[in-house]
């Protein structure tokens, strides 16, 4: 009696464990992203730069030490600082003062460096429009199920970010640049964070779907640097990667959190400007992103004794809504050029409008032409006595 | 270690005192300058030391040159006592560890006999070794070892530059850098002082780029070193009476020192290669708090840390402006419309004259036979006077110098006070020519004719003096104050001794004797007549021998240019 209870007892956990495995395999093959790219960029050259490329170093130092290889990652930096040749301490690029920690490393790998850092070559590794002499270490080789992540920083403005201090990039090239990408099918999910002065005016104009965005600073403000180390003599850090870098040093592989927590990072008390985010075209809920999505390259691995079968179609896991409130509806691309308006089509109107200006004018020149004419008409036959006088 | 050494200020960006090394380099200061003091103090009696200062700065690691150089002066200088000079500036170069050698910066110290500046070139030699020892130079530092001040620099810059607008003759030099970005002179008498001064005033009232004053205040500020300007420390109280004054004195000795024209400090000769450059002059007065050398050398070390960080000239700033203190100045574009009211007056005087010329006289009756003679006469009327005031003005200009010796042959005077007193005898002369010019002058008499040479005059001042302020604006401003007022007044009909008084009072060299009064008083150091009127000989003669070394403009355009104006006045003062 003992054994059959036992037995059925396990054979209704096996079986709860098969549908659960089922289950377990619905949502394993149901996540968004293969693969993870990163692409680091830092814009300015000279000496008194040394922040920013202190900031690109020390994303590039978490990005990696989360999983993101190498060759997973595009690294462009305008200058070198650590063999300049007013580096007190040579090789070495520091992050935090007292030399506390030195984010050059042993085994960073530059891929574009000096003056190959320009707009163009930005928007070709974005693009993927380079030619074919490019060794795969320049190329950003994702596809349609890559997370990618963009860091960009430097100098800013509203609607711009400098290179090299001779050309820029406007917010519109940039958006163009991740539209182009998505017809291409270049990535899942995008997340772009950008540390420049006026930072936000950036991302207003992206209209492509699955782009989050994060800034350092609202438009008329701008990010300020952290901290000088007087023996180099220069401002190391930039105060909003400052902090990121202290929040993603707590980040492991494994953690569970979210991108709300990133946008966090640096409120006004620290940063004194205040740090911005997008979220509209980000289809998933950002409570629900983890940050290894993005910074680190996690594989997904469940060790499991059962078998599992995939000829059946895998069912979509529905999510439930978090707050319990109701779907909402489908998002709509945000029409960023007006094609129609441009060549002078006139959009499907929905509600009656009266006719336009000149037509109304026109109509009027002719009703006054014609009542004209009749009066006329009208007084030139009354001219004319109706009757005689007898 | 003596004094307090807390920062006070708030961090700057270019800040690069290395806090841990500091005991290594004030070892090594102290060792090294108490050194070299003592040992150029025995040196410095006969000359410079020149092989024992190219065996110290061998020693530390540098690549050590000498350039010789001779100059045989027009006449001799008693201010300083030289007559035929030669001399060996000694430099060495601390090449930059990783950089390639296009650019340099300068660190120099005049090396003079006995003891004005004894202490600077142990500072020098200290500095030379504390910073081989660093690798983070991205410039070439040239520690150079002047002989005889401004000649010897005058020769090495010509030397460096590939130039030779001076006539000096000097070997070529064996080692150079790249192309110079900053430079500053030391100038230091003492082991402690008291306060920094900084001296900016360079060769024909140049000046450097406002950043680099701003940047050696800001930087005394944050190490504690007391810093003043022309010799004054700056006040706090802007809004009182005194205060206000006191930063007008200020302004006013800047005035007079920019528009002598001569350079003020070794650095005054680099400007004119547009090398930033200024000197900085240590102070030891009677006040409590002193400051040591090792100050003063970390002050040195972080100013040149702070110009190796500098990725191109200093251009950001203004070169043209003024200043009352060291935290105030006044730029070109407020100081320069008070220069231009001045010059609107001579051009509204002119515009009368051409107006009066330009209309026929009252009460001629025959007008067509008056106007045949009013057109005639014109050019020659005023050709004449303005040809022999321009001669007048070539006589003073060469004939102190040429004929010293046949003035030596006649009188009993030195060879200085013969070129000063011809100088000053030719200028009386000419006071004397409207007497002997009417002679020639056909138009004599005529109403018309003076109003054409006054016409005339008054343009060709109004030129000058506006070249004169766009170059060197004291100067065109101190002239335009007292010679616009008499050129747009003076005519034949004013009564003649009065005017001619006052024309002779306003004239160049009277203003340059009551300027060098007016100087003395505002140094606060005020002098007898006749101490004051021997100290205006030596300025005449400094002003000459600025010319001819240096290639100082003032004389000249004193000489061959303003004075003939002034001559045309005095003219037409005597017009009859």
């Amino acid at each position: 009696m003992k054994i059959l209870t036992l037995w059925s007892l396990f054979s209704t956990y096996l079986l709860a464990s098969s549908l659960n495995i089922e289950n377990h395999a619905a949502q394993f093959f149901s996540s968004g992203h293969t693969n993870n790219w990163a692409v680091l960029v830092c814009t300015s050259r000279f000496w008194f730069n040394y922040r920013h490329v202190a900031n690109t170093l020390s994303v590039y130092r978490s990005v990696k030490r989360l999983g993101i290889p190498d060759s997973h990652i595009v690294l462009m930096l305008a200058d070198d600082m650590a063999c300049n040749h007013r580096n007190p301490k040579p090789a070495t690029v520091f992050s935090h003062k007292n030399m506390e920690l030195n984010v050059y490393g042993d085994d960073v790998e530059v891929d574009y460096r000096g003056y190959e850092v320009t707009v163009e070559n930005f928007l070709r590794v974005l693009t993927g429009r380079l030619p074919p002499s490019t060794p795969r270490s320049k190329r950003l080789l994702s596809d349609d199920r890559s997370n990618i992540l963009i860091y960009l920083t430097g100098h800013g403005g509203n609607g711009f970010l400098k290179f090299q201090d001779s050309e820029e990039i406007s917010n519109v090239e940039l958006a163009d640049a991740f539209e182009q990408m998505w017809q291409k099918r270049r990535y899942n999910e995008l997340l772009f964070i950008i540390d420049t002065c006026q930072g936000a005016s950036m991302y207003e104009r992206f209209y492509s779907p699955n782009l989050m965005a994060l800034a350092s600073s609202q438009v008329g403000e701008d990010s300020l640097s952290h901290q000088p180390d007087l023996a180099i003599g220069v401002h190391l850090m930039d105060r909003y990667t400052f902090y990121l870098l202290e929040f993603l040093e707590d980040i492991h592989p494994a953690s569970k959190t979210n991108m709300n927590d990133l946008f966090k990072v640096c409120p006004k008390s620290q940063c004194v400007s205040t740090p911005g985010h997008r979220t509209d075209l980000f289809l998933r809920d950002p409570g629900s992103v983890l940050i290894t999505d993005f910074f680190g390259s996690v594989r997904k691995v469940e060790i499991t004794m059962e078998t599992i079968n995939l000829t059946d179609p895998i069912e979509q896991v529905e999510q439930s809504p978090v707050n319990g409130e109701l779907q909402k509806e489908r998002n709509s691309y945000v029409d960023q050029l007006p094609v129609s308006e441009i060549i002078h089509q006139k959009p499907k109107q929905r509600d009656w409008h009266p006719p336009d200006g000149f037509i109304l004018g026109l109509w009027t020149l002719i009703l006054l032409v014609f009542f004209k004419t009749l009066a006329f008409q009208e007084t030139a036959v009354g001219s004319k006595p109706p009757y005689r006088v007898q | 270690m003596t004094g307090s050494q807390e920062i006070r200020a708030p961090d700057l960006s270019l800040l690069t005192i290395q806090q841990d090394s500091q005991y290594d380099f004030l070892f090594y200061l102290n060792f090294i300058c108490s050194q070299s003091a003592s040992l150029i103090k025995i040196f410095l009696c006969s000359g410079m030391p020149v092989d024992w200062l190219v065996k110290t700065m061998q020693a530390r690691g540098l690549e050590v040159f000498t350039q010789t150089f001779s100059r045989t002066l027009p006449f001799p200088d008693e201010n300083k006592e030289r007559y035929m000079v030669k001399g060996t500036n000694v430099y060495g170069i601390l090449r930059a560890p990783r950089a390639p050698r296009t650019e340099a910066l300068v660190l120099s110290a005049p090396c003079t006999q006995g003891d004005h500046n004894n202490q600077a070139v142990g500072l020098l030699l200290g500095l030379a070794q504390y910073f081989r020892n660093q690798i983070y130079w991205a410039k070439d530092i040239i520690f150079l070892i002047n002989e005889h001040d401004l000649i010897g620099m005058q020769a090495w810059l010509e030397g460096y530059h590939h130039t030779n607008t001076t006539g000096m003759d000097w070997s070529p030099l064996q080692g150079r850098g790249g192309s110079i970005q900053a430079a500053l002179s030391l100038e230091l008498s003492s082991d402690v002082i008291t306060s920094m001064d900084l001296v900016l005033e360079g060769l024909n009232g140049q000046l450097p780029n406002l950043d680099l004053a701003n940047l050696f205040y800001a930087f005394c500020q944050k190490i504690g070193v007391l810093c003043t300007i022309q010799g004054k420390l700056q006040r706090n109280d802007w809004d009182s009476v005194s205060g206000y004054s006191h930063s007008v004195q200020t302004m006013m000795l800047m005035v007079m020192k920019q528009a002598s024209g001569r350079p003020w400090g070794d650095h005054g000769l680099f400007l004119r290669y547009h090398i930033e450059a200024a000197t900085i002059k240590g102070i030891n007065s009677f006040r409590q708090y002193k400051t040591d050398t090792n100050t003063i050398g970390r002050l040195l070390e972080g100013m040149y840390r702070k110009l190796n960080n500098l990725l191109e000239r200093l251009h950001q700033s203004y070169f043209f402006y003024l200043m009352p203190s060291l935290s105030h100045f006044v730029s070109i574009g407020y100081y320069m419309p008070a220069f231009g009211l001045l010059a609107v007056i001579l051009l509204l005087r002119a515009l009368d004259l051409w107006v009066q010329l330009a209309s026929p006289p009252p009460g001629t009756e025959d007008g067509v036979v008056d106007t045949e003679q009013m057109w005639s006469p014109d050019v020659l009327s005023v050709l004449t006077p303005l040809v022999i005031s321009h001669l007048t003005g070539v006589a003073l200009y060469y004939l102190p110098i040429h004929f010293q010796k046949m003035a030596l042959e006649h009188f009993p005077v030195s060879d200085t006070e013969a070129v000063v007193l011809t100088a000053i005898a030719v200028y009386t002369a000419g006071l004397a020519l409207p007497h002997n010019t009417h002679r020639f002058v056909s138009g004599e008499g005529t109403e018309h004719g003076w109003r054409v040479l006054k016409l005339v005059a008054v343009l060709y001042l109004a030129v000058l003096l506006g070249c004169t302020a766009l170059i060197n604006f004291s100067l065109g401003f101190i002239l335009a104050l007292t010679l616009v007022p008499v050129a747009a007044f003076v005519t034949p009909h004013v009564p003649k001794v009065p005017s001619a008084f006052v024309l002779v009072i306003l004239s160049p060299a009277c203003t340059l004797l009551f300027s060098v009064f007016f100087f003395q008083e505002l140094q606060e150091v005020p002098i007898s007549f006749q101490d004051g009127w021997v100290l205006y000989l030596s300025v005449i003669s400094q002003g000459i021998l600025d010319h001819s070394l240096y290639g100082s403009l003032v004389y000249p355009l004193i000489a061959l240019l303003v004075y003939p104006c002034w001559l045309l006045f005095w003219n037409i003062l005597f017009w009859e």
